[in-house]
């Protein structure tokens, strides 16, 4: 062999090892998913047929439907109102800009530094006094509107053409409908990067469900597959279900909407 | 009659009104809750009960052995995982730019794949494999590598290497994908003249990759140090906190304070306070160093 040679097998090499180690748990996770707790204790790495098993337990034993329903409600609802109220304003800080306005959006940005564990406390007792507790609303007021989405859609607006706002204007359109009916529809890549990045986030937040949706009857899926695990003894099989089940929305998202979502979190940073 | 707004000003006024609920939600959840939590951090006791106390919430983190030992273990995982996932993810992203590998869109899929699961997720799932009668126990066992199975998230140094490795597969690709679109900018042909005068790979590495990515290796520097100083997620689902709160993290510890033991928000809050003061400090301090010109 060359020496080039010699350099691709180890590039190879290694990246079929990382993709392998990458992969792997995934791989384990959908297999113990289909094996009795037993099984996966003996380390089988093959396919079982205890799924269904596993399942009637997961939904004797847990509320895995209500979780599921209200995962999905929190996370839709929080998806919605955040790319409008973030689209909007980063539309409007390119478009209108002036120094006030840049001013403003530098002061939004400070905020990408506060820690969520300092203001989760008074954001607690506050919502506590609001009777916002056990609530969607509760769930979603700190984070619908975040610094990172509202930059994400002032640096797409820099490629919008602002002749079209102006031309626009002349056709006497007003400044809403300029943009519900031109810059939506034109950014719909940016917005399909936003959707991807805020339903993933919103639907795989742990700290504040925690926190704030107390009642089990409010309780989403991270907060009920860490439940399954405070037991003393643990079924792996309808643990591994469990975390399968919560996975597999985003995992389907992801390979959907794969350019999307990479774009979704570097976009601001062009 | 009202009188008519000039065309100028009414767009004036409409611009500001797109920017108002944005604006407004995050002083009023992120900004306003931040100085509520400076002032928590002077009082004892809540609601009417609540006492001004001073400083003496900041001169208790000196005696307190847990918030050392939490503050130790978040600076153990920042400084063993940070460098090691920013290296891992500046290796891939280069070879996944080299236009002779093959098969690039299929790397980067299974690479970037972790992304895909939440924080939660993924640390039960390292939690069972790593767990004593776990996965990765009864390989060990079945290939007669090991005698007795080791209790991996029961000792001090290999729960948190677990967890810092568990971290790491979880960002790597995530860091990888801004060194991708970061590389995309740079010309071929910078690397086709190194090759021409002879540049090994790992010069190329060192004088042409790593400079020209510093923006972005500065950028993942800070959110994953941002990251890890509010960790959280994965100390709590994979060795919550244990063997005896040696793998605790700042922000759980934080959580512990305010929700699991008697509440103590006055003294939670100090805490978070040092938390920002941290990411502010190290934030700027890696803006300093990154933005050197040479």
């Amino acid at each position: 062999m060359t020496k080039a040679k010699i350099k691709y097998f180890f590039a190879y090499a290694f990246l079929i090892i990382v993709s392998f180690i990458s992969i792997f748990p995934l791989l384990w996770m959908l297999i113990s998913a289909t094996n009795t707790s037993l099984d996966v204790i003996r380390g089988k790495m093959s396919f079982g047929t205890a799924i269904v098993d596993n399942f009637k337990q997961l939904i004797q034993t847990t509320q895995i439907g209500q979780a599921l329903i209200n995962s999905f409600r929190n996370a839709a609802s929080l998806t919605i109102i955040s790319l409008i109220v973030c689209s909007l304003a980063g539309y409007a800080f390119e478009i209108y800009h002036d120094k006030w306005k840049d001013g403003v959006m530098k002061l939004l940005l400070l905020s990408m530094m506060v820690p969520f564990a300092a203001t989760m406390i008074p954001l607690f007792t506050w919502f506590g006094k609001m009777n916002l507790i056990n609530t969607t609303a509760g769930f979603m007021l700190p984070s619908i509107s975040t610094a990172f989405l509202i930059f994400l859609f002032r640096q797409s607006s820099r490629n919008f053409p602002y002749e079209i706002v102006e031309a626009a204007r002349i056709e006497g359109m007003s400044e809403i409908r300029i943009f519900t009916r031109i810059f939506v529809p034109i950014m719909k890549p940016t917005y399909a990067a936003a959707i991807t990045v805020t339903f993933m986030n919103a639907w795989n937040s742990y700290l504040w469900p925690l926190v704030i949706l107390q009642d089990k009857k409010s309780q989403t899926m991270p907060i009920l597959i860490s439940n399954l695990i405070s037991g003393y003894t643990i079924n792996y099989g309808v643990l591994m279900l469990a975390v399968s089940i919560s996975t597999l929305p985003t995992i389907i998202i992801f390979f959907l909407l794969q350019k999307n979502f990479a774009e979704g979190i570097t976009g601001a940073v062009k | 009659m009202k009188k008519r707004l000039t065309m100028g000003k009414r767009r004036k006024l409409v611009s500001w009104l797109f920017i108002l609920p944005a604006t407004l939600l995050i002083a009023g959840m992120s900004f306003y809750p931040m100085i509520k939590a400076f002032l928590l951090s002077f009082t004892k006791g809540f609601g009417k009960t609540s006492e001004f106390v001073g400083t003496y919430n900041y001169q208790r983190l000196f005696q307190d052995s847990l918030f050392k030992t939490s503050l130790g273990n978040t600076f153990i995982y920042l400084i063993l995982q940070v460098p090691l996932m920013l290296l891992l993810a500046l290796i891939l992203a280069s070879l996944l730019n080299n236009p002779k590998i093959k098969c690039k869109g299929l790397f980067r899929t299974m690479i970037f794949l972790p992304c895909a699961t939440s924080l939660v997720s993924y640390s039960i799932i390292f939690r069972s494999m790593f767990a004593l009668d776990g996965f990765a126990n009864s390989v060990l066992m079945n290939l007669n590598m090991i005698s007795r199975p080791i209790n991996w998230l029961g000792e001090i140094w290999p729960a948190r290497i677990i967890i810092v490795l568990a971290i790491t597969w979880r960002w790597t690709g995530y860091n990888m994908i801004f060194y991708l679109s970061g590389l995309q900018n740079i010309d071929p042909q910078v690397y086709e003249a190194a090759r021409i005068d002879g540049a090994s790979v790992s010069q190329q590495f060192r004088k042409i990759t790593i400079p020209l990515l510093r923006p972005i290796i500065l950028l993942t520097a800070i959110m994953s140090t941002n990251g890890t100083l509010q960790l959280f997620d994965e100390t709590k689902n994979l060795t919550n906190g244990g063997p005896a709160n040696m793998t605790i993290s700042i922000s759980q510890y934080i959580y512990k304070l305010s929700f699991e033991y008697s509440p103590q928000f006055g003294y939670a809050a100090t805490i978070s306070f040092i938390v920002f003061l941290l990411v502010a400090v190290l934030s700027f301090l890696q803006m300093k160093v990154g933005d050197k010109r040479d």
